[in-house]
């Protein structure tokens, strides 16, 4: 009898795990379409979307810059340990430059932002639902989809593609700093080697995924915070969520992503 | 003669809590309609279902004898709205507060104008003009308030609906908004519906009064007879007294 019982709290408690997911994935889903009609409609607001540019991309730049650079060097130091295993040490900065501008630039570059930015913008948006302004905003006849939400997924989708792209050549500069100073490479050959390496495809591919990745990080932040639960305590719920869920996107994104672009 | 606001049997629960249980209520054009109640009774539940910001369960809602039709911007551009926690935009201005719906949208006024204009508000709710480029966290509790009554007004809306405008101000500016309410009415026209617990603000503000309990309008009436109504929950409501029907405990 009590087994059955058991049994049958068990079950009951995956089936409404299971419930619960649909139930996020459906509202989830329905936010990102209401977002994509309300982008092609106007008015649009080019202010917001100036100004989230500038905090989710330019204020976005140090934190970007420092973790591709260290990234870059770590990267040199064991390439070139694993190389010298069958004499490969020559493949340094190749395989650096692919690693970074393939992999590592977008992927660190958005699981920096989304640790950044995603936080802030549910926290944000969260505090307007708790302090009724978000209602405000509705009841002075503007759409708070249109105005809250579009701007900082435009942004961030625009940004993050060029925050990558210094990233990407701040961390092939880290390698090269690296393999100059403490490899022994020469800095001549270590460009050029890099240079002629490097094919119009693996930069591309690296943006294309980091545009995906803002698109994640921007959704992520005004959903949770959009339907923050009531005080502080909804908000603070809000941004965990938001920096959770756009870490776990972006990685699973990123294996999707990756697989389309080179499996073939 | 179609009233301009009508509620009709509008019924609200959240979860388990049935807050609102059939309210019927009706707002003539240019008329002045103060609700009272007990706190927690659900007036402000009752004005956010007219806005649409709260979807009742039940019932209708009619504005000029129509529901709320597909152009929800521009049913709403005929509302002003004073929210009870102020609900200003923190990452603006007070004048940019003030003028949100004059710098977009139908008005589309110029920057300089818009300012203009919202200088005009700020000073006819008692605030001079230094604090137009100050942000709403510098503020006291009272000027936001009022930078949000400013807010409302701004746009001369034909409905105006103010949820509690004089909590937190002191009697002289209390007695200044309570003015500016009266003289919204009466010179502009337009239809008010205020939130009150301040019996002199009721006196001052109201051509009729209705006071919700348990979820639905318990009495209305002209403020003239709201002292000699007999009713024993309003008596008790506006003498303030502990004894009564009405429980302390809800
Ligand atoms: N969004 C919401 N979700 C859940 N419950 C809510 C929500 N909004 C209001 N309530 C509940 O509805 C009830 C009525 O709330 P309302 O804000 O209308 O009260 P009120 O009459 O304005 O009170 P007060 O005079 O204190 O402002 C309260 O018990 C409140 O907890
Ligand atoms: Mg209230």
């Amino acid at each position: 009898m009590v087994l059955l019982r058991l049994i049958d709290d068990f079950l009951a408690s995956i089936g409404r795990s299971v419930l619960n997911l649909c139930r996020a994935v459906g509202h989830l889903t329905l936010f990102v379409a209401v977002t994509l009609s309300h982008m092609v409609r106007t008015p649009i607001y080019p202010r917001e979307i100036g100004a989230q540019m500038l905090r989710i991309g330019y204020y976005s730049l140090p934190v970007v810059g420092l973790t591709t650079l260290f990234t870059g060097g770590a990267l040199a130091l064991q390439i070139y340990a694993g190389g010298a295993r069958f004499n490969a040490e020559a493949v340094v900065p190749s395989i650096v430059a692919i690693g970074m501008v393939r992999e590592l630039g977008p992927v660190l570059g958005g699981l920096m932002v989304a640790g950044r930015v995603s936080a802030s913008i549910a926290a944000e948006i969260g505090t307007m639902r708790v302090t009724e302004q978000i209602d405000a905003l509705t009841t002075l006849s503007t759409n708070p989809y249109k105005y809250l939400v579009v701007p900082r997924v435009v942004a961030a989708s625009v940004t993050l593609p060029m925050l990558v792209l210094v990233g990407d050549v701040i961390g092939v500069m880290g390698g090269y700093l690296v393999g100059v100073n403490r490899l022994g490479f020469s800095g001549v050959a270590y460009i050029q080697n890099t240079v002629d390496f490097l094919v119009l495809d693996d930069v591309v591919s690296g943006l294309a995924k980091a545009a995906v990745f803002g698109f994640i990080v921007a959704v992520m932040g005004c959903y949770h915070g959009y339907n923050s639960g009531r005080g502080a305590q909804g908000v603070g719920q809000a941004t965990t969520n938001a920096v959770v869920t756009a870490s776990i996107l972006i990685l699973a994104a990123n294996y999707v992503l990756t697989e389309v672009f080179f499996s073939a | 003669m179609t009233p301009k606001i009508a509620l009709r049997d509008i019924h609200k629960a959240f979860g388990s809590k049935h807050v609102l249980r059939g309210v019927d209520l009706e707002v003539a054009r240019g008329e002045s309609l103060v609700i009272i109640g007990g706190s927690g009774t659900g007036k402000s539940v009752t004005i956010k279902s007219i806005l649409g910001l709260i979807t009742p369960d039940k019932g209708e809602i009619l504005i000029d004898g129509a529901p709320m039709g597909r152009d929800r911007d521009a049913f709403l551009a005929q509302f002003g709205m004073l929210f009870q926690g102020g609900a200003l935009f923190d990452s603006l201005s007070v004048w940019q507060n003030v003028a949100f719906r004059l710098i977009r949208g139908r008005y589309k006024m110029t920057r300089e104008a818009a300012r203009e204009v919202a200088i005009e508000k700020l000073r006819r709710v008692g605030l001079s003009p230094d604090v137009a480029d100050q942000f709403p966290a510098e503020l006291s509790g009272g000027m936001q308030k009022r930078v949000g009554l400013a807010r409302a007004i701004a746009a001369e809306p034909e409905i105006i609906f103010f949820d509690e405008p004089t909590t937190g101000l002191d009697p002289i500016m209390s007695g200044v908004i309570n003015e500016l309410i009266r003289e919204i009415v009466v010179e502009m026209g337009a239809t008010a519906m205020t939130i009150t617990h301040d019996m002199t603000s009721v006196r001052a503000i109201a051509d009729k009064v209705a006071m919700i309990h348990n979820g639905k309008v318990r009495w209305s009436g002209p403020v003239g007879q709201m002292e000699t109504s007999g009713d024993p929950y309003l008596t008790q409501f506006i003498t303030g007294s502990a004894e009564g029907p009405i429980e302390a405990v809800r």
